[in-house]
């Protein structure tokens, strides 16, 4: 049995009358990436800045590897390291400075901070910047920079809140490794993400939240057999072609089209296999199908299911977004 | 040029497992820092900024020396007969006024940072609880000596011949940045509950008008209208300049010295908790 790193019983947060976390209960194994997953204004930031002693839950109750975040929120703070969705780095200092200041309040000595520092920022490729002020680095180093502060004291537990939100994919695929490999060596992270995509990369178990509460848990497997395992886009070269590619496809793929305004195009949601890579081979023998009975393809995409086809699936409504009511209070 | 470089940096980085690794294990933990240690690192940061944005200076020495040059020739001929007399009685005056001017920028730093989300991270860490607060002040502080100071030297410059001498002048300065300190914590409280940076200039310009007007620092209370000079003899600014008059003219006053400390531990015990019970509601 694997160790528990969080655990939570009805944790509840109410903003006003807006019950921001709602009753959740959540278990994460130690070890592993655990992806939570949910639309703007779900309660994921809330949630995590509970865990991470930053917000005092109002109802229900939290461990992080066995100690209360309320009771041992001084034990709870030197286990686990945020990295919250916003940046919080000194915007004035140097990427070198920040990581000092962090050191030194961790209790290293000034000589030992500055060692500290500048390893990391080696490891982190941000030796070159290192001496210029936060306020002039790209999206991808400042997120860089914000992770290598957290992982300063060697948490054993790391939240990252959407770390790849608002980052090109190049910057996002960095940040990826930088997950992968701090696992690899035995940190636990908990990441919040609105794409079904990343926490199908990083996760080993995926946690459903909406509206504060907890809808599904599973391996992302588990999850997408619940789902789908996608949707294939066919575009036709002639669109008089169209019902006989629909039947064809319909067949091969096991699954209706669905229908689709543009009438070149076919679209078919596939349904779940239990397996990774059940849809591809099928839509692979599809495609070749429609070539050997003359159907012209200009283009073809077998697309992942999207977070709103996950709730689709999970809850019967679409990803709702109460941001706007965010936006409007802000 | 910036732009370039940001391009070169970001192509080159390939995250290797094995230097995050590196990194990453497990060595021996430092010791929790002590509240003092905690509180002077803060204050060192307070220094860095003030290294990378020395623009943050021009208030606490510009804004002075506008304010004495300002005063002194505006009513120093017709209050005092001369401006060099004038200039003995309304230099410790105006440099409380500058000073206790300055302490809003404590609330309003305050309320930047934890908008920027700053606070977010220091908060996260097992430290005492109000270093980072405090280590701000540490750092106001030495703008508060730095403001005294070019005072002082303007002061000096256009004929204040003070009577405590260096001493005096010390004194007076002393007792000046630990009442400021105490009563920084007043603004650090708005700068946590209010909104927005905005609010927190309007309420702190709100009340130090008032209170460094309504005064004994340009005029003697008794030319005021009796309402008046009953306002200006509660007002704490009042005790605070009559107290740093004294010092400086080397008669201290320790009716007024006793007023100023009793005050000051007053602001602090009452302030401090009420700040750090904000500070941990955020
Ligand atoms: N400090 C606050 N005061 C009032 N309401 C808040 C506060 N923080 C969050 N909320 C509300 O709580 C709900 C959950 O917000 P939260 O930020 O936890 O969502 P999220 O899942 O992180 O969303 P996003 O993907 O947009 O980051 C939202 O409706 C939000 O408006
Ligand atoms: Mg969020």
């Amino acid at each position: 049995m694997t160790e528990t790193a969080i655990e939570t019983n009805g944790l509840v947060k109410v903003f006003g009358d807006n019950r921001a976390v709602d009753g959740l209960d959540l278990t994460v194994p130690a070890g592993a990436v655990f992806g939570v997953l949910g639309p703007n204004g779900a309660g994921k930031t809330t949630a995590v800045r509970m865990l991470a002693t930053l917000l005092r839950p109002d109802g229900g109750a939290a461990r992080v590897f066995g100690h209360d975040v309320v009771a041992e929120a001084d034990a709870v703070r030197s286990l686990v390291g945020l990295t919250g969705q916003y940046a919080s780095l000194d915007e004035d200092m140097t990427g070198r400075e920040n990581l000092i200041l962090i050191g030194r309040l961790l209790g290293f000595r000034t000589p030992a901070a500055r060692v500290r520092a500048d390893e990391l920022l080696e490891a982190f490729g941000l030796t070159a910047a290192a001496e210029r002020q936060v306020k002039n680095y790209s999206g991808g180093m400042r997120r860089r920079l914000d992770i290598s502060a957290t992982l300063l004291n060697t948490p054993r537990l790391l939240f990252l809140d959407e770390p790849t939100t608002g980052l090109d994919p190049r910057s996002r695929n960095q940040v990826w490794d930088i997950v992968r490999a701090v696992v690899s060596y035995g940190t636990t992270v908990l990441l919040t993400t609105q794409y079904l995509d990343e926490a199908d990369q990083l996760a080993a178990r995926i946690g459903v939240i909406d509206h504060g509460k907890l809808i599904a848990e599973g391996t992302p497997g588990e999850l997408k057999s619940s789902v789908g395992a996608g949707t294939v886009h066919v575009r036709l070269r002639d669109p008089a072609q169209r019902a006989d590619a629909e039947k064809l496809l319909s067949a091969a793929l096991g699954a209706t089209a669905t229908p689709d305004p543009d009438p070149r195009r076919v679209v078919i949601r596939v349904p779940g296999h239990g397996t990774e890579h059940g849809a591809a081979e099928d839509a692979a023998r599809a495609l070749s199908e429609l070539a050997v009975a003359g159907i012209v393809v200009d283009d073809f995409s077998l697309g992942q299911p999207s977070l709103d086809e996950v709730f689709l699936a999970l809850t019967d409504h679409p990803a709702t977004q109460p941001a706007t009511e965010k936006e409007a209070a802000a | 040029m910036t732009a370039t470089t940001t391009e070169t940096a970001e192509q080159v980085y390939v995250p290797a497992a094995e230097t995050i690794g590196a990194v990453l294990d497990p060595r021996e933990r430092p010791a929790r820092p002590s509240a003092l240690s905690a509180s002077l690192t803060f204050g060192w940061r307070a220094v860095l900024k003030i290294k990378h944005v020395p623009e943050q200076l021009f208030d606490v020495t510009a804004f002075p020396i506008m304010m004495t040059l300002m005063f002194t020739y505006l009513f120093g001929g017709a209050l005092a007969g001369s401006t060099g007399e004038y200039l003995q009685f309304l230099l410790p005056g105006i440099m409380v006024q500058s000073v206790v001017m300055t302490t809003m920028y404590s609330g309003l730093a305050v309320n930047i940072d934890i908008a920027k989300g700053v606070f977010d991270r220091f908060k996260s860490l097992p430290i005492w609880r109000p270093a980072a607060l405090v280590g701000n002040l540490l750092g106001d502080v030495l703008r508060y000596v730095l403001a005294s100071l070019v005072i002082t030297v303007v002061g000096l410059i256009l004929g204040f011949r003070p009577a405590g001498g260096v001493a005096g002048v010390a004194a007076g300065i002393g007792l000046l940045v630990v009442f400021s300190f105490a009563f920084s914590w007043i603004w650090t409280m708005c700068g946590l509950y209010l909104r927005s940076e905005k609010s927190v200039m309007g309420v702190s310009m709100l009340v130090l008008f008032p209170l460094t007007f309504l005064s004994n620092i340009f005029v003697d209370p008794s030319t005021m209208p009796g309402w008046l000079q009953a306002f200006v003899e509660v007002n704490p600014i009042t005790r605070l300049v009559a107290a740093v008059r004294s010092l400086m003219n080397g008669t201290p006053d320790m009716g007024e010295l006793t007023w100023v400390f009793v005050a000051t531990a007053a602001l602090l015990a009452v302030f401090g908790p009420l700040t750090m019970r904000a500070y941990n509601r955020k």
